[in-house]
C-alpha cells in the first residue's frame, strides 16, 4: 500500500528526516512512537504533501507509484488521509459543507457521481454515529470553538466520511478523555479492513490496547530506530526511549 | 428677491437659447462638457424645463469644484472634456459580431459562473436582449402585476415623462447636487437609471430587477436611481449583474437616492463586477458612486448590502440618514481587490432621531498588489438620544504586497449614544489551505471556501440566487492570487 524508501526531508534548510524507510501493507495497522521532536509529524505532513517541507532524497510510493510530485488534494483523491495533530479552524465554513465539497472533489476525481445534499447528509449522519459526534458539531464552522477533544473526534469523523485507503493519525489520542479515547478507538477499529491501512502516531501505550497494531515502530532523530510487534510498545512504556537511544548509539558506533 | 430665485429666473429666461438643437440630427452630444451639452441631453430626452434647470444649476456648481483627492486612491486625473456625455443606445454595429471577437477571458468567466450561452451573448454585446429573450412580454406581465398593487418600476427617463411630480418631489432630496464633486457632475449630465415607487402599505411581492437582469444594463456611465417607499411599504431592490459586462466606459459616476417614510423598509443589494483592468493595472473602470438613503419616517429601515469585486478604482460610501425615531440603518459590505485594483469604500450613518440604530459589517479582502480601505463615519447628533452603532471591520490579506486600511470616523455629540467599533486583520493561512487540500479540495477551491467563510455574514444578507452567484464571483476575482 505505502512504501517509503530512504526519505530525506527538510524544512527551512534543516533536515528533519534523514533517510527513513517504512512499508505498510494493505489491511495492516502500524503504530509509530518516538520522543518529542523526532519527526513523527514531519513524516505525516510530508506524506500528505505539505509544501513547507522539501524532499531532498528517497521516494514515497502509494500503490506502487511515486506521489512526490502530487499536490495534497491529488494525494487525498488517490485515497490518502492525515488526521492533524493540531486541526485547523476555518471560520464561517460549516463542517457539513466543507466535508461534502471534499467528498465530492474526491468522487469527481475518481469519475464517480457527486452526492446530492440529501445523499451526503445521510452518509455523514451514519458516520457521525460511528464516532458519536454530536449533531451540532456538524453544523458549526470547521473546528471553530471546538474543544481539543472535539477537534480530534472531528478528524476521525472526516476519515470515516472520506473512507481513505491509507490514513496516518497524528496523536489523535492526545487530549482525549477516557471515554472519548474508547469511542475514537472503536471508530478507528470499525474502519479497519483488508483493503485499508492505518498508521497511528502516539505517545501512549494505552491507545494501543484499544487499537491493537500489527507492527510498532520507534522513530528517533528522523529515522526508524526499531521495529517490532505490539509488545515493543509495552517495553517502551516500561523503560522509555533512552533504551532505544542507547541501542542506536551502540549500533552507530559499531558501524563506524 | 433672493439670489437663488434670481438665478432660477435667469435660467428660466435662458431656456429657449438651446432651441436650435431641435434641428440637429446627430445622436451624439457635442464633445466635452458645457451648458450646450447639457441642454442637448435634456432636449434629446424631451425633459421638462424644471429638470433642465436642475441640471444647469448642478453644472454651474460643478465648475466651481475641484476633484477630491482625500480618498486613499491614486489614479490618473480624468479628462472630463474627452468624454461623450450622450450617445443613443449602443447600436449593434459597434459591438462584436460573434463570440469569437469577445475577450476569451471574459467568456471563461461566464463559463465558470454557469451562464447559459444565450445569456453570454447578450452580456458580451453580441446580440440584443430581444433577440434572445421574450423580454417585452416578461416585462409586461411583471409590470402588470406590480401595477395592480400600485408599484411603479421603470426607467428614470420614463418616470420623468410619466410621473414628473413624484420625480420632482424626491429627486435631489437625499443627495443634493451640492453634495460632492461626482454628485454635482451626475446631477448635470445623468442619462438614465431606475425609478421605484412603492405606495403606502404595499409589500412589493418580488425582488425588483431580477427579471430585468439583462434589460437593465447599458444605463450609461452617469446613472441615476431613485427609490421611494411610502408609509409601511417594503421593497427589495437588486442592482447590477453578477456577470462582468463588456463596457468601454472609463468612468461611472452614479447617484442613488432612497427615501423611506414611516415604517417603510428598503433593502438595496448590489453586486458590482465591472472590468477591473489587467494584471498590470491597465484599463478598468473608475467607479465613483454616491448612494444615500434617508429614513425619513419613524420606525423605518434602510439596509445596504454590497459585493464589490470589479472596477479598477472604487469610491463608494452608501449611507443612511437616520432622521425618524427608532429608525435602523444597516451596511453589509464585501470588497475584494486583486492585482492593481483600489477600493475605498464604507458607509456613513448619521443619527438624528431618537433611539436610532445602525449596524455596519465590512469585509475587505486584498490580494496581489491591491489596496483596500474601509472609510466610515458614525455621527450621533445632539438630539439623537440613545443612538446605538455597532461596527465590525474585518480585513483579510492574501500575500505580502497588498494593503488593508481602516479609517473609522466617530463623532458623538450626545452622551447617551453608544458606538462600538471592532476591527481585525487576518492573513489567509497556508495551514488553512493545506488543511482543506489534504481533504481533496483544490487550492483554488480552498481559497474560495476560506474567503466565502470570511464573508458569510454579508453574503447571508443577499437574496438567495444572488448569493450563489456572488460566491462564485469571489473565487473568480481571486483567481491566481495564491501561488
Ligand atoms: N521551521 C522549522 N525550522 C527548523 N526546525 C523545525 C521547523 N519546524 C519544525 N522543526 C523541527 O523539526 C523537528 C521535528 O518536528 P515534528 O513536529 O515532526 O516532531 P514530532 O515527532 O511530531 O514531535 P511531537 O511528539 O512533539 O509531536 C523538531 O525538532 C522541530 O523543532
Ligand atoms: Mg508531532
Amino acid at each position: 500500500m505505502l512504501e517509503i524508501k530512504g526519505l530525506k526531508a527538510q524544512i527551512e534548510g534543516n533536515e528533519i528526516l534523514h533517510g527513513l524507510n517504512l512499508t505498510v501493507n494493505p489491511g495492516e495497522v502500524h503504530a509509530i512512537m518516538g520522543p518529542n521532536g523526532s519527526g513523527k509529524s514531519t513524516l505525516a505532513r510530508v506524506i500528505a504533501g505539505s509544501e513547507d517541507y522539501e524532499v531532498t532524497g528517497g521516494d514515497i510510493l502509494f500503490e506502487g507509484e511515486s506521489i512526490l510530485e502530487l499536490a495534497p488534494d491529488e494525494r487525498a483523491q488517490k485515497g490518502l488521509f492525515m488526521a492533524f495533530q493540531y486541526p485547523v479552524e476555518i471560520p464561517g465554513v460549516s463542517n457539513t459543507y466543507f466535508l461534502r465539497q471534499a467528498l465530492n472533489s474526491i468522487r469527481k476525481a475518481r469519475g464517480l457521481e457527486e452526492l446530492t445534499g440529501k445523499e451526503f447528509l445521510a452518509h455523514a449522519r451514519e458516520k457521525a454515529r460511528l464516532v458519536e459526534l454530536p449533531d451540532d458539531l456538524l453544523k458549526r464552522s470547521v473546528n471553530v470553538g471546538f474543544s481539543g477533544g472535539e477537534k480530534k473526534r472531528n478528524e476521525i469523523f472526516q476519515m470515516a466520511v472520506l473512507e481513505p485507503k491509507f490514513s496516518i493519525l497524528d496523536e489523535t489520542d492526545s487530549g482525549l478523555d477516557i471515554d472519548a479515547l474508547r469511542i475514537v478507538a472503536n471508530g478507528v477499529n470499525k474502519l479497519r479492513g483488508s483493503d485499508r491501512s492505518i498508521v497511528v502516531v502516539t505517545h501512549y501505550q494505552r491507545l494501543l490496547q484499544y487499537i491493537v497494531p500489527d507492527v510498532v515502530h520507534v522513530l528517533v532523530d528522523g529515522r526508524i530506530a526499531k521495529t517490532g510487534g505490539k509488545e515493543l510498545a509495552e517495553q517502551l512504556e516500561e523503560v522509555g526511549y533512552s533504551w532505544v537511544n542507547g541501542e542506536m548509539k551502540t549500533a552507530q558506533t559499531a558501524n563506524a | 428677491m433672493t439670489t437663488a430665485t434670481q438665478t432660477i429666473e435667469q435660467l428660466a429666461g435662458q431656456k429657449y437659447k438651446y432651441g436650435f438643437y431641435t434641428d440637429i440630427e446627430s445622436d451624439t452630444a457635442p464633445a466635452g462638457l458645457s451648458e450646450e451639452t447639457i441642454a442637448f441631453i435634456s432636449h434629446k430626452k424631451n425633459e421638462p424645463d424644471w429638470l433642465l434647470e436642475m441640471r444647469l444649476k448642478a453644472y454651474r456648481h460643478f465648475i466651481t469644484l475641484t476633484e477630491p483627492n482625500w480618498a486613499k486612491l491614486s489614479c490618473k486625473p480624468i479628462d472630463l472634456h474627452s468624454i461623450s456625455y450622450y450617445s443613443a443606445p449602443k447600436s449593434k454595429a459597434d459591438g462584436p459580431k460573434t463570440l469569437d471577437e469577445v475577450d476569451p477571458k471574459l467568456l471563461e468567466t461566464y463559463e465558470k459562473l454557469g451562464i447559459p450561452l444565450n445569456e453570454q451573448k447578450v452580456l458580451a454585446g453580441v446580440v440584443a436582449v430581444d433577440a434572445v429573450f421574450d423580454s417585452v412580454s416578461v416585462a409586461t406581465t411583471f409590470k402588470g402585476k406590480l401595477k395592480e398593487l400600485g408599484v411603479i418600476f421603470c426607467s428614470f427617463s420614463e418616470a420623468v415623462q410619466e410621473y414628473p411630480d413624484l420625480v420632482r418631489k424626491y429627486m435631489g432630496s437625499v443627495v443634493p447636487h451640492t453634495d460632492n464633486y461626482f454628485a454635482a457632475l451626475n446631477s448635470a449630465v445623468f442619462t438614465d437609471g431606475s425609478f421605484v415607487f412603492v405606495p403606502k402599505g404595499v409589500k412589493c411581492p418580488m425582488e425588483l430587477s431580477t427579471y430585468f437582469r439583462i434589460n437593465e444594463m447599458n444605463t450609461g456611465q452617469f446613472e441615476r436611481t431613485l427609490i421611494v417607499a411610502e408609509e409601511g411599504a417594503t421593497v427589495s431592490y437588486l442592482e447590477g449583474c453578477t456577470a462582468p459586462m463588456r463596457d468601454e466606459n472609463q468612468m461611472h459616476a452614479a447617484v442613488v437616492e432612497l427615501v423611506a417614510l414611516e415604517r417603510a423598509n428598503i433593502k438595496y443589494s448590489t453586486v458590482q463586477n465591472w472590468y477591473p483592468g489587467d494584471e498590470e493595472g491597465r484599463g478598468g473602470i473608475y467607479n465613483f458612486v454616491t448612494k444615500r438613503g434617508i429614513c425619513k419616517g419613524n420606525d423605518s429601515k434602510i439596509s445596504w448590502t454590497q459585493v464589490e469585486t470589479g472596477s479598477a478604482v472604487t469610491w463608494k460610501y452608501p449611507s443612511v440618514i437616520l432622521r425618524g425615531d427608532r429608525s435602523v440603518g444597516e451596511f453589509y459590505s464585501v470588497a475584494v481587490t486583486n492585482n492593481c485594483q483600489q477600493a475605498d469604500t464604507g458607509t456613513k450613518m448619521i443619527h438624528i432621531g431618537k433611539d436610532t440604530r445602525s449596524n455596519i459589517v465590512s469585509k475587505g479582502i486584498s490580494a496581489g498588489r491591491s489596496n483596500n480601505s474601509y472609510r466610515g463615519l458614525v455621527q450621533v447628533n445632539r438630539g439623537a438620544s440613545n443612538a446605538r452603532n455597532y461596527t465590525q471591520c474585518d480585513s483579510m490579506l492574501m500575500g505580502n504586497s497588498c494593503g488593508a486600511h481602516t479609517f473609522p470616523y466617530i463623532d458623538v455629540r450626545n452622551q447617551t449614544g453608544k458606538v462600538e467599533h471592532e476591527a481585525t486583520t487576518t492573513k489567509i493561512g497556508e495551514d488553512q489551505i493545506f488543511y482543506l487540500q489534504s481533504r481533496g479540495i483544490s487550492d483554488e477551491d480552498a481559497v474560495a471556501m476560506i474567503v466565502n467563510g470570511f464573508c458569510r455574514e454579508v453574503l447571508a444578507e443577499l437574496p438567495m440566487e444572488f448569493a450563489v452567484e456572488a460566491q462564485k464571483l469571489l473565487s473568480i476575482s481571486l483567481e491566481g492570487s495564491v501561488g
